[in-house]
């Protein structure tokens, strides 16, 4: 072990990690929003709006991220009038490419996630809140919503981690985010297992950190 | 259409065997998953605090990882380790370890972590009552194990391997990144050579959709078959 090496590479790493936590919230937030949509549209009663839905959510949790990432990345500068569009300023940097990847990705998972928290609600919940002359609109804003939000705490806290994992593959490319520096400082170093280990502590130690913000929320916002 | 025919002038051939080969690491994984499982079931399930620690911190670890950082860790690292622990024995020459058996160990690993938590779930479901029951018939350990609780488990437990069994699939993507030909390598190469990359990306997705929707299908039959009584 070359604990000399692991010293002086710590500190590259955590501004590297800098990278991998804005990586991380963009793409959480971007794909927050789209769960959102896309859980509204999949209980949406029309059903090719509903198999549309069910479509993108299967599409990207069928397929590897990383394809995911490549397609967008290598494939889409492939068509021309993309090229030329405004859209190409967003296309051609591999850090909003990794965002759209991932945001894609998450928000397929927290469509689901959103979905089963919805369709579990017990519907005494709802019905009580019409019997009560609520009109439906106020009762999805201030029951059906919150007690969504509660009940896909604990999966949504496992998405969060999934995807922070996920945010790795921003090192395929060329984003220098923790994997990768830790593979930059291996190429010039050849000590694979001091800084890799070491990577993969500060990754354990963010895991630690949202799984108790996780746990925090969940108990603060429990039923009792 | 003429990327993809077969023989020398198109890619389906190439792409047909990648496809074989993402099949045989994802299938060899989840057999070493297994294995890792068989380990750390009983470690996690054990009343022995110190056995206990081992099997929780394999669990969090893995799961608390990145993926690709574990195969980096096996690709650049498990060569140096072997290398290390041949010099005791005398052995000073170089090693390098097989991409197909380094990838497989590393994913096997990562599967392993997620199918004990599987396990640990389903025993942990399984009404004391039959175990308490096992004992008072005087059944023994062994047959308490296969003939009651096995079964029982796995009925629990199959819906839950499907989820691991599409992990372990998705991640075996993540080997291209050490060379070996699977799908998504071999669609890098064709991307490469052919100047198309959204082409044999967007087929390499459609692929992979292929591959868990099939084997949807037959874990789907599993369970059926497993939930008979139920």
């Amino acid at each position: 072990m070359d604990f000399d090496l692991m010293i002086t590479s710590l500190p590259k790493l955590l501004s590297a990690a800098v990278i991998t936590v804005k990586l991380l919230s963009a793409s959480l937030i971007i794909g927050l929003f789209i769960g959102f949509l896309f859980a509204v549209l999949r209980l949406n009663k029309n059903p090719f709006i509903n198999k549309f839905a069910y479509g993108y959510s299967y599409l990207f949790r069928g397929t590897p991220l990383l394809v995911q990432i490549f397609i967008i990345y290598y494939g889409l500068g492939q068509i021309e009038w993309l090229r030329s569009t405004f859209l190409w300023v967003i296309l051609k940097e591999p850090y909003w490419c990794a965002i759209i990847a991932f945001a894609l990705n998450t928000g397929a998972y927290t469509s689901e996630i959103l979905r089963s928290a919805f369709q579990t609600i017990k519907p005494g919940i709802i019905e009580a809140g019409k019997s009560l002359g609520i009109s439906s609109k106020i009762i999805l804003y201030k029951i059906q919503i919150p007690v969504a939000i509660r009940q896909s705490l604990p999966a949504y806290g496992n998405e969060i981690i999934l995807m922070m994992k996920g945010t790795s593959l921003a090192s395929t490319v060329t984003l220098m985010d923790i994997t990768g520096v830790a593979k930059h400082i291996v190429s010039t170093t050849y000590k694979p297992l001091e800084v890799f280990l070491l990577a993969g502590g500060i990754y354990l130690f963010m895991t630690f950190i949202i799984h108790n913000l996780i746990k925090y929320l969940e108990k603060k916002y429990s039923f009792q | 259409m003429d990327l993809l025919s077969f023989g020398k002038t198109g890619w389906g051939d190439e792409l047909f065997y990648a496809t074989l080969m993402t099949i045989a690491v994802a299938v060899t994984a989840m057999l070493i998953g297994f294995l890792f499982s068989l380990i750390f079931t009983p470690l996690k399930l054990s009343n022995n605090k110190f056995l206990n620690f081992i099997g929780n911190t394999y669990t969090t670890v893995i799961r608390g990882v990145p993926e690709l950082l574990v195969i980096y860790l096996f690709f650049f690292g498990g060569s140096g380790a072997i290398m290390y622990v041949a010099s005791i024995f005398g052995y000073f020459e170089y090693i390098e370890i097989n991409a197909f058996i380094t990838g497989s160990v590393a994913i096997g690993i990562i599967s392993g972590a997620y199918s004990t938590e599987v396990f640990r779930g389903a025993i942990q479901s399984i009404d004391k009552g039959q175990f308490e029951a096992a004992k008072v018939l005087g059944v023994s350990k062994y047959v308490q194990f296969y003939k009651i609780i096995l079964p029982q488990m796995l009925r629990l437990a199959i819906p839950n391997l499907s989820n691991v069994w599409q992990i372990t699939l998705k991640d075996t993507s993540l080997i291209s990144v050490t060379g070996l030909v699977e799908i998504m390598r071999q669609s890098y190469i064709a991307a490469g050579s052919t100047r198309d990359p959204l082409f044999f990306y967007c087929f390499a997705a459609v692929l992979y959709l292929m591959l868990t929707f099939l084997s949807m299908k037959l874990i789907n039959r599993l369970e059926i078959k497993y939930s008979r009584g139920f």
